[in-house]
C-alpha cells in the first residue's frame, strides 16, 4: 500500500543574522493510512516545523514530500491548493488559532466556502453535521471564541480542520493547553474520528503519556533530526538512543512508590544555527566519544526500529 | 528532611478562610471560597486543579498582585512568618515581593520585558534586591542562565529570539536569582520539555534544600506533584476539596473529583483503547451550583450533595476530604 505521507531527506532551514538555523535536517519518514505517527522532542527541536513543512505551510529547503505517492514538494497554484485541502492542521493553542471576530459557525464554514465546491444549503448542512460530530452543542453556533472554554474551542479547531475531509491531519500539541479531564475528552474524540474516517495523523507533542496513548509509531527528534523511530510500544519497552532514554527517565511518574530513576541531562542544548556535523546530542550525551563528532547515519537496528547513534550496539 | 521552623508553633505561611471575588458586568465571580492552607519552611505544597479553579488567584492574593479594580479579597487572613500580609502598607509589601516571596508565572510571553535583554532582566532582579555592583549582578545572571540550561552567550539576546520553553526558563532564572523564602510557582514547568523539566525541578529542589525555601506549586500535572511535593491540596471551583500528604492523596484519593483526575491521565504502563474523562465541564464561577460544586459531574451525587455546602470530613487514613459520601466512594458503590 502506498503510504499517505512519505518524506525523504526533508530539510527546512531558516536564515538568521548569525547563520542558517537547521530547524528540520534530513528527516525521512512514512505514515500509513489510518495510522498515527507521534513526534516528540524538546521545544525548538523542529517537531512543529516538520509538521508545518510537510503540509506546505512553509516551503521546504530540501528533500521530497509525497502525498499518496505523488511528489508534492514543489507544487504550485491549483495543485498546491488541492494538496492543502487534503492535509490539515489542528493547532496547539485554541485561544490564538481561532479568529476572535468569527462565530463558531463562520469558522467551521469558511473552508467549505473557500473551496467553492459546495452550494449554500450543502454548506449549511455540512457545518451543522460537523458541529454535532465533534460534540459542539448547536446552541453555540453563533458564539464567539471568547465565550467558549478551551476544550470547546479545540473542538471548533478540529471541526474546521475536518471540514474538507482531509486524508492527513497534523495535530500540533492539540491537547497541551487543556486540563486533563478535558484532554481525555479531546483525545477520545480524535481517536474516534480517526477510526470513523480512516484519518492519518502526525501527532506532535511533548507529553510522553499522551504520545504513548495515541501513537502507532513514534519519532524522537533532537535539534532538527530524528534520533530514534519505532513502534510506540517498542520505544517505551526498549529505548536505544541515549536521548530517548534520558527523555523517558525524565517523565515524572505518578507512582510515588516506584519513582523513575532519573538521569538528569547535564550540559546545554547546542545551537541549531550552523550545527557541527556530528551527533547533535553529543554535547549532552554521557556516552559521547570521538566517533560521535562524525556525521551519524540512521540505522535499522531491528525490524522497524531506527536509531541514529554510532554507539547503539555497544550501549545496547 | 529540612530544618525545623524557627518560629515554632505558627506555620510559616498560613492562609485562613481566604475569600476572593472578581466583579464583572455586575456579576460577582466567586473565585476563591474560604480556602485554608498552611506551609512550613522548606516544604512544598502542591495546589492541583483545573483551569479556573482559583489556583492562580490564591497565589496572587498572597503576593497581593490582584488587580486594584474588579477584584477583592473579601475575607480571610494571610500570614507569612508571623507577619500579616494583607494588612501591610504597599511600600512594605514591595520589599517582600521578589525578595522574600517571588513568583514564577505561567505565561512566559507576558512575564518578560520584550525590549530588554534576558541577561539584563535577570541582573536587574539581582541588583534590586541583593545590591552589589553591575559586574557581580551580571555574573550571577550568567550563572542563572546556565543553571536553567541556556548558554551564557545568549545573555544579550531579547525574549523574542527565544522559544516559549526557553523564555520560561528565563522567568524561572529571574525568580530563583534572589533565593526567596517562599516561591509561588504557577505551572512553572508546564511549557517545558521533560528533560528540562527534570533539570528545573531538580534545581528547585536543590534550592529548597539549600535555602530552606517553602514552595507553593500550582500545577495540573500529577507526575510533577508526585516527584516534588510534600503535601497536596486539590482545588475545585475555588474550594479545597481534598487535602493531605502526598502519600495520602496518591494512595487513597477519596474525593470523586480527585479519583476522576487520576483516571483521566493516560497510563504509562497499561494499554487502553479509550481514556476516562470526567463528564461535563467545570462550573461557571459566576453561577456556582448549590451545595457541592462538583455534584453536576459526580457519579455519586445524591439529594444531600445538592442541598448545602459540604463540610470537610476526615478520611480513614486521616486526611481531609470535602465529600459527604466518602464511604460509598471508597467502596466504589
Amino acid at each position: 500500500m502506498v503510504p499517505v505521507i512519505e518524506v525523504k531527506g526533508l530539510k527546512k532551514y531558516f536564515p538568521t543574522p548569525r547563520g542558517l538555523l537547521h530547524a528540520v535536517d534530513d528527516v525521512t519518514l512514512t505514515i500509513e493510512r489510518g495510522k498515527t505517527l507521534g513526534v516528540v522532542g524538546e521545544s525548538g527541536c523542529g517537531k512543529s516545523t516538520l509538521g508545518r513543512t510537510i503540509i506546505h505551510l512553509q516551503e521546504s529547503t530540501g528533500g521530497q514530500i509525497f502525498l499518496e505517492g505523488k511528489d508534492i514538494t514543489h507544487v504550485r497554484g491549483k495543485e498546491l491548493r488541492e494538496a492543502r485541502e487534503r492535509m490539515q492542521i489542528i493547532f496547539q493553542d485554541p485561544y490564538s488559532s481561532l479568529d476572535p471576530r468569527q462565530t463558531v459557525d463562520a469558522t467551521i464554514r469558511e473552508p467549505l466556502v473557500v473551496s467553492k465546491r459546495y452550494k449554500k444549503n450543502e454548506i449549511d448542512d455540512a457545518t451543522a453535521a460537523l458541529m454535532e460530530y465533534v460534540g459542539i452543542d448547536a446552541r453555540l453556533r453563533m458564539s464567539y471564541p471568547h465565550e467558549l472554554d478551551g476544550g470547546r474551542r479545540q473542538r471548533v479547531g478540529i471541526a474546521r480542520a475536518l471540514a474538507l475531509n482531509p486524508d492527513f491531519v497534523v495535530c500540533d500539541e492539540p491537547v497541551s493547553a487543556l486540563d486533563v479531564s478535558i484532554q481525555a475528552q479531546v483525545l477520545n474524540l480524535l481517536k474516534k474520528l480517526q477510526q470513523d474516517r480512516g484519518l492519518t495523523y502526525m501527532f506532535v507533542t511533548h507529553d510522553m503519556s499522551v504520545v504513548r496513548h495515541i501513537s502507532d509509531d513514534i519519532c524522537v527528534m533532537y535539534l532538527g533530526q530524528v534520533v530514534e523511530k519505532c513502534p510506540s510500544r517498542e520505544l517505551f519497552k526498549n529505548p536505544l538512543h541515549p536521548y530517548t532514554k534520558a527523555l523517558l527517565s525524565a517523565i515524572p511518574s505518578v507512582d510515588i512508590h516506584h519513582p523513575n530513576k532519573r538521569e538528569i541531562l547535564k550540559g546545554e542544548i547546542t545551537s541549531p544555527i550552523d550545527p557541527k556535523p556530528g551527533c547533535r546530542f553529543a554535547a549532552r550525551c554521557p556516552f559521547a566519544t570521538e566517533a560521535c563528532h562524525q556525521p551519524q547515519k540512521q540505522e535499522e537496528v531491528s525490524t522497524g526500529h531506527f536509531v541514529r547513534c554510532c554507539r547503539v550496539h555497544e550501549l545496547g | 528532611m529540612s530544618e525545623q521552623n524557627k518560629n515554632a508553633g505558627a506555620p510559616f505561611l498560613d492562609v485562613k478562610d481566604l475569600v476572593v471575588e472578581y466583579y464583572s458586568d455586575g456579576k460577582v465571580i466567586h473565585a476563591v471560597n474560604g480556602v485554608n492552607l498552611t506551609l512550613e519552611r522548606g516544604k512544598t505544597l502542591g495546589l492541583v486543579g483545573e483551569t479556573g479553579a482559583g489556583k492562580t488567584t490564591i497565589a496572587k492574593s498572597i503576593l497581593r498582585i490582584l488587580p486594584d479594580v474588579g477584584a477583592k479579597v473579601a475575607g480571610g487572613t494571610i500570614t507569612l512568618d508571623g507577619q500579616d500580609l494583607l494588612g501591610l502598607p504597599e511600600h512594605e509589601m514591595r520589599k517582600i515581593r521578589g525578595n522574600k516571596i517571588s513568583m514564577i508565572f505561567q505565561d512566559p510571553m507576558t512575564a518578560l520585558n520584550p525590549v530588554q535583554t534576558v541577561g539584563d532582566q535577570i541582573a536587574e532582579a539581582v541588583r534590586l534586591h541583593n545590591g552589589g555592583n553591575k559586574g557581580e549582578a551580571e555574573e550571577r545572571a550568567e550563572e542563572m542562565l546556565k543553571m536553567v540550561g541556556i548558554s551564557a552567550d545568549r545573555y544579550h539576546e531579547y525574549p523574542h529570539q527565544f522559544s516559549g520553553g526557553m523564555k520560561q526558563r528565563v522567568v524561572i532564572a529571574i525568580a530563583l536569582a534572589c533565593n526567596p523564602d517562599l516561591l509561588l510557582a504557577d505551572e512553572p514547568t508546564t511549557a517545558l520539555d521533560v528533560t528540562i523539566q527534570a533539570q528545573v525541578l531538580d534545581l528547585i529542589g536543590e534550592l529548597r534544600k539549600k535555602y530552606n525555601t517553602a514552595m507553593l506549586l500550582i500545577t495540573h500535572d500529577m507526575g510533577v506533584v508526585a516527584t516534588t511535593c510534600d503535601n497536596v491540596a486539590v482545588i475545585y471551583a475555588g474550594n479545597i476539596i481534598e487535602y493531605g500528604s502526598k502519600e495520602q492523596i496518591f494512595d487513597h484519593p477519596s474525593h470523586p473529583y480527585t479519583i476522576g483526575l487520576f483516571g483521566a491521565i493516560p497510563s504509562m504502563s497499561e494499554d487502553e483503547e479509550w481514556l476516562h474523562p470526567i463528564d461535563g465541564l467545570p462550573p461557571d464561577p459566576a453561577a456556582l451550583p448549590e451545595g457541592c460544586a462538583f455534584h453536576p459531574r459526580c457519579p455519586y451525587a445524591t439529594e444531600e450533595c445538592r442541598k448545602q455546602p459540604i463540610a470537610m470530613q476526615t478520611t480513614s487514613d486521616g486526611h481531609q476530604c470535602r465529600c459527604c459520601h466518602i464511604q460509598q466512594v471508597a467502596k466504589g458503590e
